[in-house]
Formats: structure tokens, C-alpha cells, sequence
């Protein structure tokens, strides 16, 4: 399989990520499961369960700090981690739409690595690569 | 980028493009160049472009690159024709330290210290991707957000005492409308709970007194065993920060096209949005004063049940508590003139002198403690406020030890089990939910504290009091 992400050197603080998909959506569902490596090991996580997600923004940068944050709150109140995305996006007016079916389970039995507080802007890149699209996350941890 | 160095510890970024005012880095020729390996100068100079701005664009000697502005930065903006960006608090509002002293020595506690540990490690939920102890409805939440640690001392998780010895009391009176539905969701099950990364309780020991005088009325002295807390406001103060970053770039959305960086964003004093954000920033500055009074409390529960004796008579009063990520409206002397600003304090301390009303009457007459946690296995410092901070950095001074390495870098060359080993070798004990997180923290990603504090105290914007080492340590 073709690499979904990579954990990059970049930030002192806190942890930064590359994500790829031949589309943006790719790009965008792989995100979330780099974001979620940093809280638990991804390939240990059952498909159990499946959660519809929406978020909105006024473009593409602020629709990828939305959509990580939200699966970040997520976690924080239902206590759940998804190790499946799959994510449409839609542009309508001046807005950018993301709708998302994330499937998962209870975080109860995984070993938690470590913490991700919020997604930040900061270097963060979305870029149309030869073969799709990368983007570039930095969150605080 | 061109430095000017002004001194021997003070380095000045020229005035230019952007800039209102010049950037200032208080640091040693040894910090410099570890400085300069990463973008804390760049955003130093990013940071010198917000309006209303005084005097410089501050860095202090444990600053490293954050987001937007630097870790260890302070910036005064003018109440009225500057502003407040929540990038210059940080996501971890009030991400604090807070220490406790006992009447306990090491010989008095070494039998102990293992079964104190385990208890501390048991009664002390990490709160990561699971309910703490406490868990509040949301409305129950309103209460501590609106009041700090006032809540506390009528729950009965505070002595009548502590409030006194806390910066603010504890508490910024709050206005809780201020707060989105989804920030309560997220706090009213993490209050009470420490959070991974470099947050931790520890149990320490005090080595060395550098001021007699002033550790004396601090009541500290050489030998004595005391506990330090650094946590902060947990999901909900991310929360917070998340809602009014995002709420500002819709609203300012012009501005946010003429800032050097995005993360930068802030809302101009005198809108209905730095109000809000004001507010609902206090908010989040009382849930961690709660935060940390519950740890506290269970600290002392912990103390009670392993040594057999109360709190009360292993007197385990609170020295201090200092918040380290969070705007103010303080008064400065600026050119011969008292402004109003907010003060924006991202990974900074307060160090305000002898004298000022803001330090608790019991320390008013040698300036407020400075409390400056140390990375994992390293010591932890006890300074205390100075004239000088006031002149040189709006009575700020470093958080900590600043990090030198990423967590990326860490994770690749260091395992968890061998920074336990070594940490133990050292007789420094170690409880951590996760093996990573050891890893990420261990001591060598940071830089010298010894060096941040030494400089500190050279500068004169904090003066050493007290050196702490740690005995045992419980992570997130």
C-alpha cells in the first residue's frame, strides 16, 4: 500500500504530520488517522462502531482545523477512536463542506500513547502534489 | 537575521518592515545559539507587528518556537488601541504550577515514598481518553468556571487558607456565557485531571537555599520534602482557544490577511469579541485553578492515608501558584507613564516585586514566588519577583526549561523503559500511564534549566530563593 502519512521533524513542541491521497478527501481522511496515531496504534482499533461527522468552513486550510478538532472533541466527550474515515468534500456558496463516516470503537481497552490538545495553523499546508494532494498538520501536544 | 546584541544577556531584533516596535531576547551566549535553531526569532518578529504593542516584542531565556507567538514570549498591548490574541496565551490556558510544602524530611519520608507513588499514581486520574473522578454536569461546571477556586473552599477541596496563597486568589469573577456549549462538554469531565505530555505531580526535595531571608518567608528550607503540580485547564481550555481563534478569523478576516502569521489573529480592544474572549479565558483560568486545588486535595488525602498522620499536621500548606499561559489587564510604568495593557503571557511567569498590591500581604515584603518547573529528573526552582522584571519584561521571567529536541526526534532515538531505568538509577522514582510519553519527556530533550535560571538571576527579572530535586515523579 502507498504511503498514508509521515511524521515530520518540524515543530519543537508539539508533533507535525504529512498526509497524502490521490484526492483531497484522501488526504483529509489520512489526517485524521496520523492524529490519531499520536493517541493510540490505529491498526488495533475495530471497525465497530461507525459515526457520521459534519463540519463547515470558509475554506480549505480552516476546513481541515475543523474537521481534526472536531474528531479531537470526539474523543475527548464519547471517548471513542476511529481507525476508518471516509470523507466527501463539497464547496456551496463562499463555504467549504466536509461530510465524514468514521468507524471505530470505545477507547476503553487501547493503550494511550499520548495526548493531542488542538490543532494549530501553524506551517500548515495543503498542496496538489504530481500524483493528488499533501497536507501538513502541526497540533499541540 | 541580524542580532544586536545589546549585552551580554540582551539581544535585540531591529526594528523593521511589519515591525512596531523592536524584539528583545533575554538570553545567555549558551541559549543564544540553541535559540536560534529553530523560528523563535522569526515569530519574536512577527509578534512585534500587533498593534499597540510597548516597548518590544519580548523572548525570554527558555523561549523555543510554539505557534504563531514564541513559548517564553511576553507582549503588552495598549487596552484600548491594542488587543488580545489568544495566540499569546495558548491553547492550555493557565497552564500553571503550583507548590506545596510539608514538615517532612527525606529520611522521614524515604520508607514511604513508594506506597506514596502508587497512591498518588491511583487517586490522581491522567484524564486522557477517559472520565476523571470527578465528573460534573454541565451546568455543575458553571459554578467553578464563574468563581475559581471559591467553588473549591465551599466543596470542601480547599482549606480556608488556600485561595491566599494562589496568584489572582485563584480566582477571575467570570461571566460563563462567554463559553461554548462544546467547551463545557469537554471540561466537566476533565476537571480534576493532570493530562499527559510534561504535566506531572512530583514529589521533591529541597537542595540548596540561595536567600535565606526570603525562603524563610516562604517557609522553606534546606531538607524539607515538597510536591509540585504543573497542569492547566485540560480540554476545556483547548476548547476555549479553539472556538475563539476561529471565531476571530471570521470576524477580522481582513486582519487576518495582513498578519505575518495566521495564529496570530487577535480581536481589537474595545469589541464585543475581546470581551467575550476575555472572559471566557478567565473562565478557563478558574477551571485550572480548580484543577489544580483537586489535585491538591487528593494530594494531601494520598499523604494522609500512607503516613498516618493529617494534612493539616504534616502541614501541607500551599507556598504558591503561578499560571503560565495568560493575558492580564495590568498597569505598567512605560516611558515614564502607567498604561493600561493586556499582557500576553505565553509560557512566562509573573515576577512582580516587593510592594505590589497583586503579591499576597504574607510575601508583599520580598516580591511574589516565581515557580519554575524543571523537565523530568531535572531540579525545579524557587525565585522570587523583582523591580527589575518590571522594567525590562511587563514583571515576567521564564516557565521552564524550554525544549531543545522535538517530541518527534525523541521518540525515534529514546525508549520509555530505558529513561525509567536511568531516572531510577539516579533514585528518582517513576509512575507514567505510557511508556511514549516517558520517552518524549525524557530530560535531555530539554535545554539547561540550571542555565534559564541562572540567567534569569543574572538579569535580575528573578531572583533565586530555592533549589528543588525530585524524589518521585507521576505522569499523565
Amino acid at each position: 500500500m502507498e504511503k498514508r502519512y509521515e511524521f515530520l521533524d518540524i515543530a519543537t513542541a508539539d508533533r507535525a504530520f504529512a498526509a497524502f491521497g490521490n484526492t483531497l478527501e484522501q488526504a483529509f481522511a489520512n489526517a485524521a488517522l496520523a492524529m490519531t496515531e499520536i493517541i493510540t496504534d490505529t491498526s488495533k482499533i475495530n471497525k465497530k462502531m461507525e459515526r457520521k461527522i459534519h463540519v463547515e468552513a470558509r475554506d480549505d486550510k480552516a476546513l481541515l482545523y475543523d474537521w481534526l478538532s472536531e474528531i479531537l472533541f470526539i474523543f475527548d466527550t464519547e471517548h471513542v477512536v476511529f481507525g476508518e474515515f471516509v470523507v466527501t468534500i463539497t464547496r456551496a456558496d463562499s463555504k467549504w463542506l466536509l461530510d465524514a463516516v468514521a468507524r471505530g470503537e470505545d477507547l476503553a481497552r487501547h493503550e494511550i500513547r499520548g495526548e493531542v490538545k488542538a490543532i494549530t495553523y501553524h506551517k500548515m499546508e495543503i498542496k496538489k502534489t504530481d500524483g493528488g494532494y499533501r497536507v501538513q498538520v502541526i497540533v499541540d501536544t | 537575521m541580524e542580532l544586536k546584541k545589546i549585552n551580554d544577556m540582551v539581544w535585540e531584533i531591529p526594528k523593521e518592515g511589519q515591525m512596531n516596535v523592536p524584539g528583545r531576547i533575554f538570553a545567555s551566549e549558551k541559549l543564544i545559539e540553541k535559540i536560534k535553531g529553530d523560528n523563535t526569532i522569526e515569530q519574536t518578529k512577527n509578534v512585534a507587528a500587533l498593534p499597540g504593542i510597548y516597548k518590544y516584542s519580548i523572548a525570554l531565556p527558555d523561549c523555543h518556537q510554539g505557534y504563531g507567538f514564541p513559548i517564553g514570549g511576553v507582549a503588552a498591548l495598549d487596552y484600548e488601541k491594542g488587543g488580545l490574541s489568544p495566540g499569546g496565551i495558548g491553547f492550555d490556558i493557565n497552564c500553571g504550577v503550583r507548590i506545596i510544602r510539608t514538615n517532612l524530611t527525606l529520611s522521614d519520608i524515604k520508607p514511604h515514598l513508594k506506597e506514596l507513588l502508587d497512591t498518588i499514581f491511583k487517586n490522581i486520574p491522567s484524564g486522557v481518553g477517559r472520565a476523571g473522578k470527578l465528573r460534573l454536569s454541565k451546568s455543575e461546571l458553571l459554578e467553578p468556571l464563574a468563581k475559581g477556586v471559591k467553588w473549591a473552599v465551599e466543596q470542601g477541596y480547599a482549606w480556608k487558607e488556600d485561595p491566599k496563597f494562589l496568584e489572582e486568589n485563584g480566582s477571575m469573577l467570570a461571566d460563563t456565557d462567554t463559553v461554548s456549549d462544546k467547551a463545557l462538554k469537554r471540561g466537566k469531565e476533565q476537571i480534576g485531571t493532570t493530562g499527559a505530555g510534561n504535566h506531572f505531580v512530583e514529589i521533591q526535595l529541597i537542595k540548596d537555599i540561595f536567600n535565606e531571608d526570603v525562603a524563610k518567608v516562604f517557609g522553606l528550607e534546606k531538607g524539607q520534602v515538597c510536591i509540585m503540580i504543573h497542569t492547566g485547564s485540560r480540554g476545556f481550555g483547548h476548547q476555549v482557544c479553539t472556538d475563539y481563534l476561529r471565531e476571530m478569523e471570521n470576524k477580522f478576516n481582513d486582519i487576518v490577511s495582513k498578519l505575518p502569521d495566521r495564529e496570530l489573529i487577535y480581536a481589537p480592544a474595545g469589541t464585543d469579541t475581546c470581551a467575550e474572549y476575555y472572559e471566557a479565558m478567565k473562565c478557563a483560568a478558574n477551571f485550572a485553578w480548580c484543577n489544580r486545588q483537586l489535585i491538591t486535595h487528593w494530594t494531601r488525602e494520598a499523604f494522609q492515608k500512607v503516613i498516618g498522620q493529617s494534612a493539616e499536621d504534616l502541614g501541607m500548606h500551599i507556598v504558591y501558584d503561578v499560571c503560565h499561559n495568560i493575558g492580564k489587564v495590568e498597569k505598567h510604568k512605560i516611558d515614564g507613564e502607567t498604561r493600561k495593557v493586556y499582557v500576553h503571557r505565553k509560557g512566562a511567569t509573573r515576577s512582580f516585586p516587593p510592594g505590589h498590591e497583586d503579591v499576597p500581604a504574607v510575601y508583599r515584603k520580598v516580591g511574589q514566588p516565581v515557580l519554575i518547573p524543571g523537565s523530568m529528573g531535572t531540579a525545579s526552582y524557587v525565585l522570587h519577583g523583582t523591580k527589575e522584571a518590571m522594567n525590562l519584561t511587563f514583571g515576567s521571567t521564564a516557565h521552564g526549561a524550554g525544549r531543545v529536541s522535538s517530541r518527534a526526534q525523541m521518540l525515534r532515538t529514546t525508549r520509555g523503559e530505558k529513561v525509567k531505568e536511568e531516572l531510577e538509577k539516579q533514585n528518582i522514582l517513576v509512575r507514567s500511564a505510557s511508556w511514549k510519553v516517558l520517552a518524549e519527556e525524557a530530560p535531555k530533550a530539554y535545554k539547561d534549566i540550571d542555565e534559564v535560571v541562572r540567567v534569569s538571576d543574572a538579569l535580575g527579572i528573578a531572583k533565586l530563593v530555592a533549589k528543588l530535586v525530585p524524589l518521585a515523579v507521576m505522569k499523565g
